[in-house]
């Protein structure tokens, strides 16, 4: 179970593709990893918060904006990630959403379910945004840890 | 066929200056009786000035018109004549056209169309408005654009974002046929602007960064019926070439062009797709459009030249068959889509008198060749920024002959995977994206719409899942370093030397189609929202009036009434929209596009407006051109 992401836990078969990163910051962090999913030291980022900002960029953004600004397309996940729980996270991702307004302006959040390049990397969404909503990380490309003294990349590594 | 004296003695000045453009050809291929197709009648119609038939004013792509009213003199004077809110708050593309005193506009998703009657005005003669998954909407890749409607024998042809190609009654907006183009389950969407020749309406797909196949196909204009369909990537008959006749270069592209430079099967996600524009050439029979991105931005995931993306097509109207291929860019590492316009003219090169086709791709290299061979004429940077190839080799006999040579520091494949390579000029929007460009047949020269951007990208591994997008590489965009600052130039552009003859500078990219006219100057929009006109000779500016919202549509002129109006669609959005429809506000530290981008919302928000401008007064001034063009039109 370590090795697996909180969302498979919460959320069963849907994302059994899920490895997660968040056994380590467990070990850093005791047993509020949902609160804080980031190790960042003098301004650098562990390789979930990092890779989270990559995978971000390749699927989010042309929505939700660069670095979680939002759109008119998207609410900015900068703001929603402040008081949302990982569970609402992650229920939104795997199974999207719809609503309309007037003159035909229907937003779409599109169900992420069965992709891997996110199921895979929910977690260090996750971490990214929730890093970003706590201020914690800047705009733009976050600067990695070395990776010698990333417990979040070591246990990537391990479980790849 | 031309009944304007204005027009004659500009085809004179423009044989003194031996350049012509191509539809001074047109005027012979009229002549000769062939069958009624729509092609003849477009023909005849895009030669009216009074008329706008087409996105790009002609089958040549060259968005010039003949009306002189405005002029370098007086467009100073230049005033808002009408407006029309849209009603959609998205990145409107391409632009209107008129047809006889009817004006036929769209919107980007959900994709509406209105048939504006100017003797009214303005008035909605009729309006459509499709029934459209909403699910389609996640899987268009920058905004929900449209690049326009398109006319032919009493039809106006919307290609709308689901794929669904719609023929409407140009007269009532009822609806006649409707064909489905592609899957957007898949990941298949449509944005393109179809082009109609001949008895065919010819549209692409897009989804290139969803995996999925490009195609062009042809459908009959009467019935709906699919004519033919050639895949830009896979087997030989899918593609429709003939591995002896279809030539690359000069020479045979020979059995299994395409598959034998792909790893395995990675062609079937191979992209491609074919979403820019078309031009044709009716005396050649020929149409002519660029491919799209190989799948996954990644290159590390796909080895080969991955062809035929990134090339331009040479195709027979009639069979679909490919007579020439030109590839720009083999083995993409950075998104450079080949699908910018293809520009058809006449042009003297090295004493010589060409049928050229001029190509200013986004890789930041314009090309000219010889659109009866594909014979490669002249490559050369149209941005000095340009740095990821040193040059297109131009020796016949070089091993190297027509590729760009890489520099290996801005290389993403050789730099590798989840490495960041930076400075990469230009950026994944290109040296120029779809935005069409102008040629005058006076000067001679191209006025060519750039973006001045370069990128830091970081590729790394992706997965493909249907209907999800097949991207792999993480952008950062900033303003080209150690230059002006702004992000955009607009540039004239002498395609037989290839040199830049004149630059504008621009704030922010120019993301609006250029129109040239016979009144001396050059007409373009910009993202914060102006509409601006300048000398044709010297690029100086005469004219500005800011409009709701950002332009990156396209500029239009017709007449009605004996008198000119400029017509314009603004409402930011697109590609180049992202940073501001991000809702940026607050300054941004060092993050270059996106910094730049955002101050966008300092000047503009969205919008949906068509603006129309006139000189002040009553009609007069033009009335030389009102003789027979309506009759003209009916035939
Ligand atoms: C095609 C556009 C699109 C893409 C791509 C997209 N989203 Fe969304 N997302 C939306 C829209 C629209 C909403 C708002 C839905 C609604 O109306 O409730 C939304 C809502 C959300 C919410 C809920 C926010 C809130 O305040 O309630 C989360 C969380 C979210 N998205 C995360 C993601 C993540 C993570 C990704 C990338 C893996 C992603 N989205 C990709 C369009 C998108």
């Amino acid at each position: 179970m370590r090795l697996m992401s909180k969302a498979a836990v919460l959320i069963g078969g849907a994302v059994m593709l899920s490895l997660g990163a968040a056994g380590a910051q467990e070990e850093a962090e005791g047993d509020n990893w949902e609160d804080k999913p980031y190790i960042i030291e003098d301004g650098k980022v562990d390789y979930g918060v990092y890779n989270g900002f990559r995978r971000y960029h390749n699927t989010c953004h042309t929505c939700h904006g660069p670095d979680a600004m939002g759109s008119t397309f998207a609410p900015a996940l900068v703001e929603s990630l402040k008081d949302m729980s990982y569970a609402d996270f992650t229920e939104t991702v795997v199974n999207g959403r719809q609503s309309s307004g007037a003159g035909g302006s229907t937003s779409v959040m599109p169900s992420f379910g069965e992709n891997p390049d996110v199921m895979l990397y929910i977690d260090h969404i996750y971490a990214y945004l929730k890093a970003r909503a706590d201020g914690e990380v800047a705009r733009g490309r976050p600067e990695r840890l070395d990776p010698e003294n990333d417990p979040v990349f070591q246990e990537y590594q391990e479980s790849q | 066929m031309h009944k304007n004296a204005n027009a004659t003695k500009g085809m004179e000045e423009m044989d003194k200056i031996t350049l012509r453009a191509a539809c001074s050809v047109f005027a012979l291929a009229v002549a000769a009786p062939t069958a009624a197709y729509a092609n003849d009648e477009l023909i005849e119609m895009q030669s009216d000035p009074k008329n706008w038939v087409m996105q790009l004013g002609n089958y040549s792509a060259t968005r010039y018109s003949e009306l002189e009213e405005i002029n370098a003199d007086n467009v100073g004077d230049l005033q808002v004549a009408w407006t029309f809110s849209t009603g959609v708050l998205r990145g409107h593309e391409g632009g209107p056209l008129v047809i006889d005193g009817v004006m036929y506009v769209h919107t980007p998703f959900p994709n509406k169309v209105f048939a504006l009657d100017l003797n009214d005005s303005g008035r909605i003669i009729w309006s459509y408005e499709p029934q459209q998954d909403p699910n389609v909407i996640p899987v268009m890749c920058c905004d929900t654009v449209n690049r326009g409607v398109a006319y032919g024998d009493g039809k106006i042809i919307l290609h709308q974002a689901d794929t669904n190609v719609v023929a409407l009654d140009a007269e009532t907006g009822e609806e006649l046929w409707k064909v489905a183009n592609g899957d957007p389950s898949k990941g298949e969407t449509g944005t393109m602007s179809p082009l109609i020749a001949g008895d065919k309406v010819l549209v692409g797909n897009s989804g290139g960064e969803f995996g999925v196949q490009g195609h062009m196909t042809a459908y009959n204009l009467e019935t709906g019926e699919q004519e033919w369909r050639a895949y830009s990537v896979g087997p030989d008959d899918q593609i429709l070439l003939d591995p002896q006749e279809t030539t690359h270069l000069g020479e045979p592209v020979g059995e299994n062009s395409s598959v034998d430079t792909w790893e395995g099967d990675q062609w079937q996600l191979g992209g491609g797709t074919v979403w820019g524009w078309v031009s044709y050439d009716p005396e050649l029979n020929l149409v002519y459009y660029g491919s799209g991105n190989p799948g996954t931005w990644n290159p590390s995931q796909r080895p080969g030249d991955n062809k035929w993306s990134m090339t331009i097509f040479a195709r027979d109207l009639d069979t679909g068959m490919a007579k020439w291929v030109y590839q720009m860019t083999p083995h993409d590492e950075w998104d450079y889509d080949g699908v910018n316009e293809n520009m058809l003219v006449d042009i003297e090169i090295d004493g010589e008198e060409r049928k050229v086709l001029v190509h200013p791709d986004r890789n930041g290299f314009a090309y000219t060749l010889d659109r009866e061979t594909g014979e490669l004429l002249v490559a050369e940077k149209y941005d000095p920024a340009v740095n990821w190839a040193t040059e297109v080799v131009m020796d016949p006999e070089s091993e190297e002959y027509g590729r760009p040579q890489v520099v290996a520091e801005y290389s993403t494949e050789q730099n590798g995977v989840d490495v960041n390579s930076e400075g990469i000029c230009p950026a994944a929007l290109g040296t120029k994206d779809q935005q069409p460009s102008s040629f005058s047949p006076e000067t001679g020269l191209f006025y060519i719409p750039t973006n001045h951007v370069c990128m830091d990208y970081e590729p790394f591994q992706v997965s493909y899942t249907a209907g999800q997008p097949y991207v792999g590489a993480t952008l950062s965009m900033y303003p080209a370093p150690d230059s002006h600052g702004g992000m955009g130039n607009f540039i004239a552009w002498d395609a037989a030397a290839g040199e830049i003859v004149w630059s504008k500078e621009e704030p922010f990219s120019v993301w609006s189609g250029a129109l040239a006219t016979a009144g001396d100057i050059v007409f373009y929009g910009t993202l914060e929202g102006y509409l601006k006109a300048v000398d044709m000779e010297s690029g100086e500016e005469l004219y500005r009036f800011k409009t709701p919202s950002g332009i990156i549509g396209n500029v239009t002129t017709y007449e009605h009434e004996g008198k000119q109006y400029i017509a314009v669609l603004s409402g930011i959005g697109g590609w180049a929209g992202i940073g501001l429809a991000a809702g940026l506000t607050e300054g941004t530290d060092g993050l270059g596009a996106v910094g730049a981008y955002a101050s966008l919302s300092d000047y503009t928000q969205l919008g949906g407006q068509l603006t129309v401008f006139a000189l002040p007064g009553e009609a007069g001034g033009a009335s030389d051109m009102d003789a027979g063009a309506e009759e003209d039109s009916d035939e």
